[in-house]
């Protein structure tokens, strides 16, 4: 079986976030950068198939500038079997249709029985190039699953509605599966994994090898919120801010 | 201008997220018709045409088949946008349609501006202007985002169901089950988030909660960890509250985490980043590592 996992590489979203010089998107420097946590499902979930099944060729792809690669070094001690990188230094100018193509031109003639994404990235969100890239292959797509299973050359997912309520879909192959939180319990690389994973095949291609469509949607400028509610913010020593607080909680006669 | 609204039919009624939509058209200050697979008799209080696929034969979710039935509709009405909520089934079926319509999609849209369309990005810290390259375009909601708009009576007009997709199968739904915790009925709630970092430091949190006569609610980093029950998880996926005092240790305030508990009479955040989005809902918002803030607290508290 031939597996996909699209893999994007996100900063921490605890980090202090400022609009870049250009006013589209928020200044990449001095950041902490790692996996889109949606996407460590996709590769855990492909890496549980692979163990399972035994005859499985995972590959993982991720489009960027070069510190990308060590979010596809990580897949790749994580089980993985050979990278892809597409090296792209503009790729968060370019929105989720044209990423999405990227994608599609790079696996058309690849055929992937399964392809395994984050049902959205952390930063930017969309939750569109998934079905996207489905819709560009011809292939089946369930979004947002909490379940897996391969059976019989088709898949059984759950996907996760609101309030706790999921509904049952079977896919045949090939399908798009995007990754809700929580799919599965991602796995530490261990360090023999990560100095094996150093030698396992990492390509790179020039995003101009797949990129042949404009946006369809233009950003004209990214800004920081006005904040919604001024709230009471308490800092200081924990013993003094906690008589604080509880002075508060009674003054509104909440306790 | 001219509005395709998407509404979902939801454990056998018309989802509240619909008069969202319908909001949203008067915003604009445009002309509306509606899209529902639901049955056939459904009565939105909405000013307009409403177009009805029988459930029965399109199912909950088959969304191809939906998408063609809203493809077929938009061929009719010719609308400049077709707009869903930025739901499950929203942001499943959205990039479907855009893709075959030709269109771009705008996601999660929380504001409109002159110019275009305002969205979240980086967890809610910062947001975007965009703003659609073709002439049309699919737009997907935030949940809550516009104040509903429930007013008048639609004319319905059923259409037939006549695509297919082998591709896919529905087989039903699985409902999560509850415990003896009931949070919508908890007077004071203490919800533990990803800033406890491990297991054992529930333990911290749940303390707390006793000495308040809390009843201990999670986060969803919480509970897909292990670390607690489904069913104490609090937010879109889990339950809504809204109790007399909510207090959020170490829960940064994804979106789907406020809407909830946002509308709790009192809220206290407890939190290390200053600029996490919870303060914007946190009445009280107390800056500290919860790991020391809390047991000072609770020790307080118990005194």
């Amino acid at each position: 079986m031939n597996v996909l996992v699209c893999v994007k590489q996100v900063p921490d979203m605890e980090s202090k976030f400022t609009v870049s010089s250009d006013g589209l998107w928020y200044d990449q420097s001095d950041l902490t950068y790692k996996i889109n946590e949606y996407d460590e499902y996709a590769v855990e979930e492909a890496v549980r198939l692979k163990e399972k099944l035994g005859d499985v060729t995972i590959t993982v792809l991720s489009i960027g500038p070069d510190r990308v690669k060590e979010a596809i070094r990580k897949a790749l001690a994580l089980g993985a079997d050979k990278g892809a990188h597409i090296k792209d230094d503009e790729a968060h100018l370019k929105d989720p249709f044209q990423i999405a193509t990227i994608i599609a031109n790079y696996a058309k003639d690849k055929n992937f029985d399964i392809i395994f994404t984050g049902m959205q990235s952390e930063d930017r969100g969309s939750a569109q190039v998934g079905a996207l890239v489905a819709e560009m292959l011809g292939m089946n797509c369930v979004t947002t699953i909490v379940d897996f299973e391969y059976a019989d050359g088709k898949v059984n997912v759950k996907r996760e509605l609101e309030g706790g309520i999921k509904a049952k879909v079977t896919a045949k192959l090939p399908v798009v599966l995007t990754c809700q939180l929580g799919l599965n319990t991602v796995r530490y690389p261990t360090l023999p994994n990560i100095m094996k994973a150093k030698r396992k095949e990492l390509k790179e291609f020039d995003v101009s090898e797949f990129l042949n469509v404009d946006p369809k949607v233009i950003t004209l400028k990214a800004f920081v919120p006005e904040k919604k509610k001024g709230g009471i913010v308490l800092e200081g020593a924990p013993d003094e801010i906690a008589d604080k607080l509880i002075n508060i909680l009674k003054e509104k006669a909440i306790i | 201008m001219k509005l395709l609204l998407v509404g979902e039919y939801k454990n056998g009624n018309i989802d509240d997220s619909f008069y969202e939509l319908v909001a949203f058209a008067g915003k604009l200050g445009a002309e509306a018709v509606a899209f529902f697979v639901a049955p056939t008799d459904i009565k939105p209080e909405f000013n307009g045409k409403v177009y009805v696929a029988d459930v029965e034969k399109a199912k909950e979710y088959n969304p191809k088949v939906h998408r063609d039935l809203i493809l077929k509709v938009a061929e009719k009405e010719n609308p400049d946008y077709i707009v869903l909520s930025h739901s499950s089934y929203g942001w499943d079926l959205a990039p479907r349609i855009a893709y075959k319509w030709d269109a771009g999609q705008i996601s999660e849209i929380v504001d409109v501006d002159n110019d275009g369309f305002v969205v979240p990005f980086c967890n809610a810290k910062l947001r975007r202007l965009l703003k659609p390259n073709t002439g049309k375009a699919v737009l997907t909601l935030q949940s809550g985002a516009f104040a509903p708009a429930k007013e008048g009576s639609a004319s319905v007009e059923t259409i037939d169901v006549d695509v297919a997709d082998e591709g896919l199968e529905f087989t039903g739904f699985e409902v999560v089950e509850k415990g003896g915790v009931d949070l919508t009925k908890a007077e004071i709630i203490v919800s533990a988030g990803r800033g406890v970092g491990k297991k054992e430091n529930i333990e911290i949190v749940e303390k707390l909660a006793k000495v308040l006569g809390a009843e201990l609610g999670a986060s969803r980093p919480v509970v897909d960890a292990g670390w607690l029950p489904q069913e104490r998880q609090v937010g879109t996926t889990g339950q809504t509250v809204a109790p007399k005092l909510y207090v959020a240790c170490g829960i940064s305030g994804a979106i789907q985490h406020l809407a909830g508990m946002k509308k709790s009479n009192f809220i206290v955040a407890i939190n290390k980043d200053k600029d996490a989005p919870i303060s914007e809902v946190a009445d009280v918002f107390v800056v500290a590592d919860l790991l020391e803030f809390v047991p000072v607290l609770t020790e307080k508290l118990s005194s």
